[in-house]
């Protein structure tokens, strides 16, 4: 399955109003502690960790682990200063990088 | 007086809460569904020679979580397998080099109907065909491509794409096409004919049973409204013929195969008893 990102921010604010942002990945968070029909494990594959920076600055970040379950789903809400861009990353473990940018304009 | 303090207690636990009604008497919830803005037709009058008075969505019978999942587009995972399926949609396959888009462009036009107005009657196979099976043939006859393997992601996911289009319509099968009467009797055969181990046939669960819990699963009407469904237990995607062929394991029968006669006269059938139904692909289920 493919890894594309899909993210919500409404594409306007007035100064400093909280908005929600929602975000959802397409991914198998395989855990690791599963076996194939053989026998053999299944190599853990998840996204590990999951980042929100608005124009540069730290809004959310978690760290994942295997216990959570396929395509996973944030829901969050962040103070808007200023127009700038929402910056989403998702860190996969063979090391890929899935990232989205949202742009929002403040009125 | 056993009996009377009982009774003070159930009175007295309806009393504190709302949920405790829904789980004391398993009956489905008072909502409504809409869905981007779409109201949703999850109770309708039954047909006529319709066993139950009023059909009723799947979407009634779930835990308040799972049906808000359902109500935000956004937030229902269902939605990936339509968007991969309109990348689907747009994709040159075969030798004669085109996409489903090449003949029906846009399939918010083209489409609109389908997912309520199948299964229907296929003159050339001299059978019912459903919209995997349309694709399939779509896809030999006019692009010549490969048709799917079953419950293969891709198939899943045009199914779903396709009958998204016509999210919200309500299910009107029309059984005057050929032999699609017939068809209906053999699928309703198939409803009521108990099988496996445990001797259930649709009906025991669905009809006689809807409503009630069987251990830790809230039994519905078994309507097939939402399919392909996005399902918790496996985190994906799950075809209507895959559930089927699911439910009737869980009997402990053999199970047929996945767009056999029995289960094309099966889904005729089926999706004859969810008539007015509003198309809800993708659903979201437990």
């Amino acid at each position: 399955m493919s890894s594309k990102p899909r993210v919500k921010v409404p594409k306007t604010a007035s100064a400093g109003e909280v908005i929600v942002i929602k975000t959802l990945i397409s991914h198998e968070m395989e855990s690791g502690q599963r076996k194939d029909k053989d026998g053999n494990p299944i190599p853990r594959k998840i996204i590990n960790k999951f980042t929100c920076e608005f124009n540069g600055q730290p809004v959310f970040s978690c760290d994942l682990d295997p216990a959570i379950s396929a395509n996973p789903y944030f829901e969050f809400s962040a103070k808007v200063p200023e127009s700038g861009t929402f910056k989403f990353t998702w860190v996969d473990d063979d090391g890929s990088v899935y990232s989205d940018e949202q742009p929002i304009t403040v009125e | 007086m056993e009996r009377i303090s009982l009774a003070a207690g159930t009175a007295l636990c309806l009393l504190l809460t709302g949920l405790a009604v829904e789980r004391a008497f398993g009956e489905p919830v008072d909502d409504t569904l809409e869905i981007d803005g779409v109201p949703m037709i999850t109770r309708a009058a039954a047909p006529e020679g319709h066993p139950f008075d009023e059909v009723l969505s799947g979407w009634l019978f779930r835990e308040a979580e799972t049906r808000a999942t359902q109500e935000d587009s956004f937030e229902n995972p269902g939605m990936l397998a339509v968007e991969r399926g309109g990348e689907i949609w747009e994709t040159v396959d075969g030798s004669m080099g085109k996409s489903c888009a090449s003949c029906h462009d846009d399939a918010a036009v083209s489409m609109k109907d389908v997912g309520a107005t199948y299964p229907k009657w296929d003159a050339d196979a001299q059978r019912p065909i459903n919209v995997e099976l349309q694709i399939d043939k779509c896809r030999v006859e006019n692009m010549g491509a490969e048709p799917y393997k079953f419950d293969d992601a891709e198939q899943v996911a045009l199914t779903a794409f396709v009958k998204h289009q016509s999210l919200g319509k309500p299910l009107a099968i029309d059984l005057t096409q050929g032999e699609l009467q017939t068809w209906w009797e053999k699928g309703k055969d198939v409803y009521y004919t108990r099988t496996g181990q445990l001797n259930f046939a649709c009906a025991s669960c669905h009809e006689a049973s809807m409503g009630k819990y069987i251990r830790a699963d809230h039994l519905s009407q078994g309507q097939v409204n939402g399919f392909p469904t996005y399902r918790f237990n496996t985190a994906g995607m799950v075809s209507l013929h895959n559930r089927f062929r699911g439910c009737i394991r869980d009997t402990r029968a053999e199970m047929p195969k996945a767009f056999s006669d029995e289960l094309m006269a099966l889904e005729v059938y089926v999706t004859w008893r969810g008539t007015g139904l509003s198309v809800e692909t993708p659903a979201v289920r437990q």
